[in-house]
């Protein structure tokens, strides 16, 4: 399992365990982790799954897949250097430990 | 407001439980829904569940999000009747009040009147995908019956995995409903060179055991045949409740029905296209959400605008994922920019832009459709160039 922490906008950390292979998005959902919405399941359509890598992280999640820049461009909250969409980072077993922050908003 | 009822737990109908407590809500919601299990998203139906397998990774959100959101999830119940004086309906044998109902039935598998028909496999639910996908346990012959999105979508999974497809569309060209003449040919060109047979122009005539047959006499021999020829909507409860049909549960520009506590959303709901006002009824993801969200603004008393979102939608086939912005009626013009991305106008203004691979541009229109109108002769000055318009 690959344990990933959520930094919400206010603080609160949660802490999940996620099959290898699932990503960040979706391991939200699955965990019931508020601030991310992930409306298009993943398709790299909505931008409502917006994070901030961890800076610790940004080399282990590597850079942005192609056209997430354009999505991003339409994210409901400011868009960072360390911004991703959650959906597009897939969770290795060299992710573990992975730490990323929720946006205020995502719609 | 105490108790509002959702029928239908598909993608629009637990996004809308979903806005109405994010949006405070604090009274009860029950949501209804006719299938098993709790609500998961389509459209990986025909793409990646269909080579994976991976029923889990559909699910919209997990068990215990309803318990923590105190949502009353009622699944495999179907509702049978409402009963608008009394503001009750009627599901499962028994009777349940509301103050306001949203209808979100979505829509079926249409199964065209031809002998036959009954033999051919869907692909709507879950448990339609689950049948197909074991059907493709070894290579196989396939006869899709509708270039649509959906049909389509299975015809390049299936040739992926190397079995035989031979796909029979009514219509002169690929997605003609959705799509300009110049994307239909592009991805007949794609379809064709994958070995996807097509037959264009003519419609299927008969299903038989082991095959199908067109009207121009063609035998396509097929142990698969998959009935992708569209869908129709749920309206039967609406219709039956009295309130007005007409290709879908008929609502005005906030999506209300005629009864004030009747509002209908997503692919079962018609309504007027923001630009022209003409009726629409969209089958995507984005109208299920978009609805779900006004809806819940207005029950809450947040707002009361009409409802004027840019449709987008996307489909993903082969290695093209094809995405549309707006929305463009048949007879709309065309122009193809040098890279490829069309434009289509009516009456001189931008309705929708139709790309592949270029999420950029997608994104820029989605953008640009949402503000005044853009006008055909400003994006020839600017050639084209979204960004400079
Ligand atoms: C294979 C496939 C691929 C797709 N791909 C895409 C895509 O790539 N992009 C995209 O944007 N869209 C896609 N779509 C469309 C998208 O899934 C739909 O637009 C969306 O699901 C509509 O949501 P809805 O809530 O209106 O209806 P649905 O999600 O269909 O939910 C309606 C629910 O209501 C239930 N119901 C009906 N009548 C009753 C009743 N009387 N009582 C109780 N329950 C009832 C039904 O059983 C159903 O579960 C696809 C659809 C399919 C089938
Ligand atoms: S879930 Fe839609 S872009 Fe990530």
């Amino acid at each position: 399992m690959v344990k990933v922490t959520y930094v919400a906008a206010d603080g609160t950390r949660t802490e999940v365990d996620a099959p290898p292979g699932s990503n960040v998005m979706q391991t939200a959902l699955d965990n019931d982790v508020d601030g991310i919405v992930g409306e298009c399941g993943g398709a790299m359509m909505c931008a409502t799954c917006h994070c901030y890598v961890d800076e610790d992280w940004s080399d282990a999640t590597g850079a942005r897949r192609d056209g997430e820049d354009d999505m991003l461009d339409c994210a409901a909250d400011e868009v960072r250097p360390n911004s991703r969409l959650s959906c597009q980072i897939r969770l290795t077993e060299g992710l573990d430990g992975l730490v990323v922050h929720l946006p205020e908003e995502q719609v | 407001m105490r108790e509002i009822v959702i029928v239908g737990a598909g993608q629009g109908g637990l996004q809308a439980a979903m806005c109405l407590r994010q949006d405070g809500f604090a009274g009860r919601i029950t949501l209804i829904g006719a299938e098993a299990g709790l609500p998961y998203q389509r459209p990986p139906l025909s793409k990646a569940y269909l080579k994976s397998g991976d029923a889990g990774a559909l699910q919209l959100r997990p068990a215990s999000f309803f318990e923590k959101k105190d949502i009353t999830l009622i699944t495999g119940t179907r509702v049978d009747s409402i009963d608008r004086a009394a503001r009750s309906l009627r599901a499962g044998g028994r009777d349940l009040r509301y103050d306001h109902l949203i209808l979100a039935t979505g829509t079926r598998n249409l199964r065209p009147p031809i002998p036959g028909a009954d033999l051919a496999l869907d692909l709507r639910t879950l448990e339609d995908a689950a049948r197909l996908r074991a059907a493709l346990d070894r290579p196989r012959r396939c006869a899709v019956i509708g270039g649509g999105f959906i049909g389509l979508e299975f015809a390049a999974v299936a040739r992926a995995l190397g079995h035989e497809v031979t796909l029979a569309e009514a219509a002169p060209r690929l997605m003609a409903r959705a799509v300009s003449a110049e994307t239909s040919a592009r991805f007949l060109g794609l379809h064709e060179g994958m070995g996807t047979r097509v037959h264009l122009g003519d419609p299927v005539r008969e299903v038989f055991p082991g095959g199908i047959r067109l009207a121009s006499g063609t035998r396509i021999e097929a142990e698969v045949v998959l009935m992708a020829a569209g869908v129709t909507p749920n309206t039967e409860l609406a219709a039956a409740a009295g309130l007005a049909v007409d290709n879908g549960v008929v609502v005005d520009g906030r999506l209300l029905t005629a009864d004030p506590a009747i509002s209908a959303l997503g692919d079962c709901a018609v309504f007027p296209d923001p630009v022209s006002g003409r009726p629409v009824r969209l089958e995507s993801v984005q109208a299920a959400t978009d609805h779900a969200r006004l809806i819940s603004r207005r029950l809450l008393g947040m707002a009361d605008d009409r409802y004027d979102a840019v449709p987008w939608f996307w489909s993903d086939q082969a290695d093209s994922k094809l995405q549309i912005a707006g929305l463009a009626t048949a007879g709309d013009e065309t122009v193809t920019r040098g890279d490829g991305a069309i434009f289509r106008f009516n009456a001189g203004r931008l309705s929708a832009v139709e790309t592949v691979n270029d999420a950029r541009t997608h994104m820029q229109s989605r953008k640009r459709l949402a503000g005044a109108p853009v006008l055909r002769r400003h994006l020839e000055a600017a050639g084209f160039d979204l960004a400079a318009v």
